[in-house]
């Protein structure tokens, strides 16, 4: 795949490098954001085809497809794939192609830093795919992997322990980057407030991701001690808790959910206010309500551990700071409908994918305010309503922005507008089988379905029968996205500098594709 | 036998309830509660829904009504306000309120649920890789829970049940009306006990004791499953309940005892009889069907990489003290391997090891008494 050669490029570079070299030794924002998102996709197809073996097997009741042990390893290598090899880098994707455009920087602070926070991806990817060929297998503890289960657990454990590392370490440098470029490189004249609200919410993300991944590389690390060098602190004989293990998950895995979202907040405020014509409403207010639940968020991981057998004290704490941290997110939903309140209205397929996200995070978030009550959390924790519940808020929440954020951005991209109708397409039936999908698990939790079964009793099996129909007619509709994706980088109708004609902010500045190097002098900020 | 026609007429009754949910038939909320935090935890979630409800109502109207009317192709303008502070307000207010008067009632329930003071009887549960235990505190009754749905079922063979994975061999047993205190733990790893109509869930975690009580108000069968993952059996070692009016349940209890008393006698008989090769291979085929199948798998070819094969293996063909020592005290390789010596008795490992050094192509020609296995357990 190759760009354009541009003019401008600096003294000490005569031109742009091409073909694999370029790629390998990317210090561009614009190539590494590039990587990124190519690598995302792809491994958004490898956890959607252990997705849809994972709905093959629950189509009905009985084992048909794949025996209980290699079934836990797949709602394993599900989770951490999406979580960590398709959403992260997904949204590190776009903080590198817009962060610097959007304020007027002419890269990231630190170029080669970001060259590595690539490239440790691939290995890591490899590394956790090929855990399924370790003896043993993948680890078969689902993402959370708790002791002493993973303790039980054979070299498959070891790959993923590291390949989560590498992640970590990724996302932290990464993170440190972002933060360093945020903070110290906008245009002069752009101050703080001025930022667009997608820059604030990369920056609060940063920052939790600089908080709670060395949390998690703790936990991690722990594990494999007690697996292998006979240390005991999640061995009870040994005068250890395995409940501590949850705390320190969980520590980092609240954070962590809200590191998938924030970004998908921000690229949903860009969205609506050009599609509305209007400002974004409550600009203040959404900053704020971004930094309180960057704060929050690390106040409230008892939640997923209501069943443990916390002291009345600590569930009570639990229960509350979890109801606080819903009034922030609703007061986003509320802006956001007030930004669409009385404005001119257009929906191209960014904004079908913006409005859409609005219907189906509000459901996803509702369900996290009925999740917050902990006596009605003891009845459905470790059940379908929160495999439900998270699967809404990270995939009509997150994906649904990710899909919203690359039709919106993809014409800059590239210079080529996308297929409108085809998108419209893509649109329509990911939100059609995305709620046939996850809708009917709400159901078969309140009914009684614990999570992370290969099988189930019979009272189960319609709304099973259901969500697997669902989850193929989804799986099958994203390849639609690959085709766009794909049809619209290797032309398109031309798209102007400005491409949408609502759209505010300095990317909107320089002309479609973006030029290879921008803002190499600051641009005025009005 | 009045005392069993009469648990049975009980059981009769509760059939037609069992079938409706037993036919596939979708249903919409929490199962029907059973006991008064299970009330309380079915209203809570009735309100906090209907609130949901209401603000998903009022939210998606006005953003309806926005795309609908508020749209460029029928020509509307927009508006260029971007900010009021007195709604913000507002909408920000009403939200904490709401969450408030959300959080009085809940934390009421809280406090009840852990409440687990003056209970009328204790019972320990432990949970293991894959069945659970029961012990009653004080009654000298104790017995292992396991699934019995043929494997069979679950492998289409057969035509599944009406309590096609939700039915066990010995279920546990309590008397209605009464506050049973349970202490759960685990052999093991994580597993988590969990009755939903009771409105009880409770983590089961090796190495330590957490509690929970329920006071169920109606006689019947209550059925419920595993709710933390603790390997690849996770999804089949349910719980069974039943409530029993307070005298039938002191005709079980008595039964019990006396069972108990039968079989320790029937052990120690045994224990000094030598048994024949044909009578161990029949009983062990029994046991590992009921035990080994599950890794070992029925022709003992085990699964590769993962649980090692019993036919032509090194142990099943090798010194028989080794064969007795993995059987009866794990693996410590292999955690997944669990000591079968709590939970199987003499005769059960010595008719066992006997099969398999016998079955799957395997043909030692030996055997092992219960005598020497309880020699080995010294």
């Amino acid at each position: 795949m190759t760009m354009p050669l541009t003019l401008g490029g600096s003294a000490e570079r005569p031109a742009e490098l091409l073909g694999l070299r370029r790629w390998l030794t990317a210090t561009n924002h614009k190539d590494i954001g590039t990587l990124y998102l190519c690598f995302s996709l792809t491994l958004f197809i490898v956890g959607g085809l252990m997705a849809l073996t994972i709905r093959a097997e629950l189509f009905q009741p009985g084992l048909q497809i794949v025996r209980p042990e290699f079934f836990n390893q797949l709602t394993t290598m599900h989770g951490l794939i999406m979580v960590f090899g398709s959403v992260m880098p997904a949204f590190v994707g776009f903080a590198n192609w817009q962060i610097p455009l959007m304020i007027g920087a002419p890269d990231m602070a630190f170029p080669r830093l970001n060259n590595f926070s690539f490239w440790l991806l691939p290995p890591a990817a490899i590394l956790l795919v090929a855990s399924f060929f370790a003896p043993g297998g993948a680890a078969g503890t689902g993402w959370t992997i708790y002791p002493p289960l993973s303790v039980q657990m054979g070299p498959g454990m070891d790959m993923a322990i590291f390949a989560i590392h590498l992640l970590g370490v990724s996302s932290i440098v990464g993170s440190i980057n972002i933060v360093t470029t945020i903070l110290n490189m906008r245009a002069p004249g752009m101050t703080l407030m001025k930022m667009p609200l997608f820059v604030w919410t990369w920056l609060v993300t940063a920052y939790l991701i600089i908080a709670v991944m060395p949390v998690l590389a703790g936990a991690v690390t722990m594990l494999l001690t007690d697996r292998h060098f006979d240390t005991h602190f999640f061995n009870a004989a040994g005068g250890g808790d395995p409940v501590l293990f949850q705390h320190i998950f969980w520590f980092f895995g609240h954070p962590e959910v809200y590191i998938l979202i924030l970004p998908a907040f921000g690229i949903i405020s860009e969205i609506i206010p050009t599609f509305a014509r209007k400002p974004l409403f409550g600009y203040r207010s959404m900053v704020f309500a971004t930094c309180a639940i960057g704060l929050v968020s690390a106040l409230v991981w008892g939640h997923h551990m209501f069943t443990v057998g916390m002291p009345v004290a600590g569930q009570l704490f639990f229960m509350y700071a979890t109801l606080l941290v819903a009034i922030p997110t609703g007061v986003k939903v509320f802006n956001w409908t007030a930004t669409m309140w009385e404005g001119s209205l257009t929906f191209e397929a960014p904004m079908l994918f913006a409005t859409g996200f609005l219907f189906v995070f509000v459901v996803g978030g509702l369900t996290g305010v009925i999740l917050a009550l902990t006596p009605v959390d003891i009845q459905l924790q470790d059940t379908y309503y929160v495999v439900g519940h998270f699967h809404y808020t990270m995939v009509a929440g997150s994906l649904f922005a990710l899909f919203a954020g690359t039709y919106y951005w993809l014409p800059k991209w590239t210079g080529h507008m996308y297929d409108e109708t085809l998108g419209r397409w893509h649109f329509w039936l990911s939100m059609i089988f995305f709620n046939l999908t996850f809708f009917p698990m709400h159901f078969l939790g309140l009914a009684g379905m614990p999570r992370r079964i290969p099988d189930y009793p019979m009272q189960f099996a319609n709304f099973n029968m259901i969500s697997t129909i669902g989850a193929f007619g989804f799986g099958i509709t994203q390849l639609l996205l690959v085709y766009i994706v794909v049809k619209c980088v290797r032309g398109g109708k031309a798209a102007s500098a400005q491409v949408w004609d609502g759209a505010k902010g300095l990317e909107w500045t320089v002309s479609s594709p973006a030029p290879h190097h921008t803002f190499e002098t600051p641009p005025a900020i009005t | 036998m009045r005392r069993e026609l009469a648990r049975a007429a009980t059981m009769a009754s509760l059939a037609p309830s069992g079938l409706a949910i037993a036919n596939g038939e979708a249903t919409f909320g929490f199962q029907t509660p059973q006991t008064i935090i299970a009330h309380q935890i079915y209203d809570l979630h009735a309100i906090i829904l209907g609130i949901c409800i209401a603000i998903a109502v009022v939210v998606f109207g006005f953003m309806f009504y926005a795309i609908v009317r508020h749209r460029r192709a029928v020509g509307h303008q927009a508006k260029q306000f971007h900010s009021n502070t007195p709604v913000e307000i507002l909408w920000t207010v009403i939200p904490c309120l709401i969450v408030a008067g959300m959080a009085y009632p809940a934390t009421h329930t809280v406090i009840a649920m852990k409440d687990t003071s003056s209970p009328d009887m204790t019972i320990k549960v432990t949970g293991y890789q894959w069945k659970w235990r029961y012990e009653y505190l004080g009654e000298d009754v104790s017995f292992f829970s396991d699934l019995s749905t043929p494997r069979d079922q679950i492998e289409n063979q057969a035509r599944k049940g009406e309590n096609y994975l939700l039915e066990v061999d010995h279920p546990l047993v309590v008397p209605v009306g009464k506050k049973v205190r349970i202490l759960v733990t685990a052999n093991d790893v994580i597993h988590s006990w969990w009755v939903p109509a009771f409105g009880v869930k409770q983590d089961a975690i090796p190495g330590f004791v957490r509690d929970s009580w329920f006071k169920v108000d109606t006689p019947g069968v209550y059925r419920g499953q595993c709710a933390e993952l603790c390997g690849k059996e996770h999804g089949f070692m349910p719980i069974v309940v039943e409530a029993l009016p307070e005298d039938q349940y002191k005709a079980w209890l008595t039964e019990r005892q006396g069972k108990n008393k039968a079989a320790s006698a029937v052990a120690s008989a045994a224990a000094g009889k030598a048994y024949s090769l044909e009578e161990l291979k029949t009983q062990g085929e029994k046991v590992y069907g009921a035990n080994c199948v599950a890794c070992h798998q029925a022709g003992g070819q085990g699964v590769p990489g993962a649980f090692p094969a019993l036919a032509h293996g090194a142990i099943t063909t090798g010194a028989i003290a080794s064969h007795v020592d993995i059987v009866l005290n794990g693996s410590k390789k292999n955690p997944a391997m669990s000591a079968w010596k709590a939970q199987l008795s003499d005769l059960d490992i010595a008719a066992v090891i006997t099969y398999e050094r016998n079955a799957f192509g395997n043909a030692m020609g030996d055997m092992v008494q219960p005598s020497a296995i309880a020699a080995a357990r010294k």
